[in-house]
């Protein structure tokens, strides 16, 4: 009896959360005045999406690139990085550890304001590029910190068989060390992706030709269209397509999720 | 945390000089990406920032030299500074107990895994695999007047963001929506790592379900409590995106925070680099002044 009841309290506190999520969904194809999806139900508001500007393909394409860029860049640095700081000593190590770290302690508006004019001198400005190296940067302090427990975690006889058997530490890297440390990337990508395909105000500084705004700032755009009339069906849409990306990689690698959250508590 | 590294290891046993100088020329080479990167994009930006808050810099065109700290008094004078800052302190406030009592409720809630918890595990976590600029975008559809599904309820049309303390509150509700799982999750894992023998023991000594929690939970949770607030208060009083999609600082500038200041200071109206510099040099002072005494009270009572 008492099971039962709270069972039904604690579904209904679930279904809260999923509520909004559930909603933009239907209200996104369900018929609204003021929308493109007058009568009856449809894919109307995904068409004004498609239209607007340079079209939902483009600023799809746009994040998309963002996204992977800011991977690649945050996977290799980190790799190399967290091995760097796993497996040798040398002089300044702890220093440059503690100033990757540091990155955390200032707030993104600080940097950003630099950023937009340092972009701007290395001929990066308006550039998805630059954009990416910026994200990449503000992945760093997880990303290395990450990769640096996950090569701590092997044990050292691995590598030393690894070095024995004539490998450079190169080879022992990319042969035998990278295969184990397979959680620790995949959940740094995870992260990694999330961020970058996410952000808003590092793009809405850095980048200010429509074109080439991510998909975020472009359905935020879209809100600014006519005469201050707001087309919320189309910013329905556009959530739909922001979100969908996002809760199918949660859901699928949800292990890797916690198991980030995991590591940067306890040790953290 | 104690790092033993291998080749450190086998310089001792093998005290050879040219062994060592290569490893640490091996390692310089594996973190000289780590280490151009906090360079270009970190180091020198910072040093940018201090200098730019000191010069006549404006955004279109760029360093006019020196000007003795008249950024700083502009900023310091500018009549949005103060109400901005009283503001975002009351919604850090107001964010972070919210946040975190329902939060730490959550947690307890799902703490053992049976098939039902781990369904309301992940129902909790969904929202936060979204990023918080879709999540504000989802709530301004929800909160609007036309298309919100909350208006059925009552005759009278429910203003969400037309007043500044429903602004606020609604804001509210989106950030606790969007965070309570990623909070849930940290303090989860507090509570896993409390190991079960110090319950049975409480148990036996007929401590009750309130005193357990009291005398036990919260003062082994200490840790992971403390992470969660300094990330939520740090979190919350650098907040941009949500004001910006849901009230562009109105009604009336009642929801400008300090960071959507700096914003503003750089990029819109006054284009003035500078004084944005300025600006965001005293929140970082401020913010490095509130995490060490957050450091120190949340620590402190440990020992």
């Amino acid at each position: 009896m008492l099971r039962t009841g709270s069972r039904v309290l604690t579904g209904a506190l679930a279904l809260l959360f999923l509520f909004p999520l559930v909603w933009a969904a239907v209200a996104s194809v369900s018929p609204q005045a003021g929308t493109a999806q007058v009568h009856g139900w449809g894919f109307g508001n995904y068409q004004t999406l498609a239209n607007y500007q340079a079209g939902i393909g483009q600023y799809l394409l746009n994040s998309t690139a963002v996204s992977l860029m800011t991977v690649v860049f945050t996977l290799a640095v980190s790799a190399f990085g967290g091995y760097a700081f796993a497996m040798f000593t040398f002089p300044g190590r702890n220093a440059l550890f503690l100033v990757t770290l540091a990155i955390l302690m200032v707030p993104y508006a600080t940097l950003l304001i630099p950023l937009y004019v340092l972009l701007n001198d290395l001929g990066l400005q308006n550039s998805l590029v630059g954009l990416s190296l910026v994200l990449t940067m503000f992945q760093l302090p997880f990303a290395v910190f990450m990769m640096r427990i996950s090569f701590e975690a092997i044990p050292g006889e691995l590598r030393e068989s690894a070095l024995i058997d004539g490998c450079g530490n190169f080879r022992a890297l990319l042969h035998i060390l990278l295969p184990a440390v397979r959680p620790g990337l995949v959940t740094v990508g995870i992260f990694a992706f999330l961020a970058a395909w996410n952000d808003f105000i590092t793009p809405l500084v850095l980048i200010s030709d429509s074109e080439k705004v991510p998909l975020p700032l472009a359905v935020a755009n879209m809100r600014q269209q006519v005469m201050g009339i707001v087309d919320y069906g189309a910013t329905e849409a556009g959530v739909v397509v922001l979100a969908l990306p996002c809760i199918v990689l949660f859901l699928a690698l949800q292990r890797h999720y916690v198991r980030g959250f995991m590591s940067g508590a306890l040790k953290g | 945390m104690t790092v033993r590294s291998l080749p450190a290891i086998a310089a001792e046993s093998h005290p050879s000089r040219r062994r060592r100088w290569t490893s640490s020329l091996a390692g310089w080479g594996y973190a000289a990406p780590t280490a151009l990167f906090v360079l270009i994009f970190f180091v020198v930006p910072i040093g940018i920032v201090a200098r730019m808050s000191v010069s006549d810099w404006k955004l279109f065109t760029g360093d006019q030299g020196w000007n003795s700290g008249k950024n700083f008094r502009s900023a310091l004078d500018d009549g949005l500074l103060w109400p901005a800052v009283w503001f975002t302190v009351k919604y850090t406030v107001v964010t972070t107990v919210i946040l975190l009592v329902l939060a730490l409720g959550l947690a307890l809630l799902v703490q053992e895994s049976s098939r039902w918890t781990g369904f309301l595990r992940t129902s909790f976590l969904v929202p936060s695999a979204l990023g918080l600029a879709s999540a504000s975008l989802l709530f301004y559809a929800l909160y609007s007047p036309q298309s919100s599904p909350l208006l059925g309820f009552t005759d009278k049309p429910i203003s969400f963001l037309g007043t500044p303390i429903s602004a606020l509150w609604s804001t509210v509700v989106l950030i606790v929506w969007r965070y309570a799982g990623f909070y849930m999750l940290l303090l989860l894992v507090g509570l896993q790592s409390i190991s079960g023998d110090v319950y049975e023991a409480a148990l036996l000594d007929g401590a009750n379900r309130w005193q357990t929690f009291r005398r036990i939970t919260l003062p082994l949770l200490r840790p992971s409590l403390a992470l969660s607030t300094i990330m939520c208060v740090t979190g919350s009083l650098l907040a941009f995106d949500q004001f910006y999609i849901l009230t562009k600082g109105g009604p009336d500038n009642s929801t400008i925070t300090i960071v959507q200041l700096v914003y503003n200071s750089a990029f819109q109206g006054r284009n003035d680099l500078g004084r944005a510099a300025a600006l965001s040099i005293l929140v970082l002072g401020a913010l490095l002044i509130i995490n060490v005494v957050q450091f120190r009270g949340l620590r402190g009572k440990e020992n």
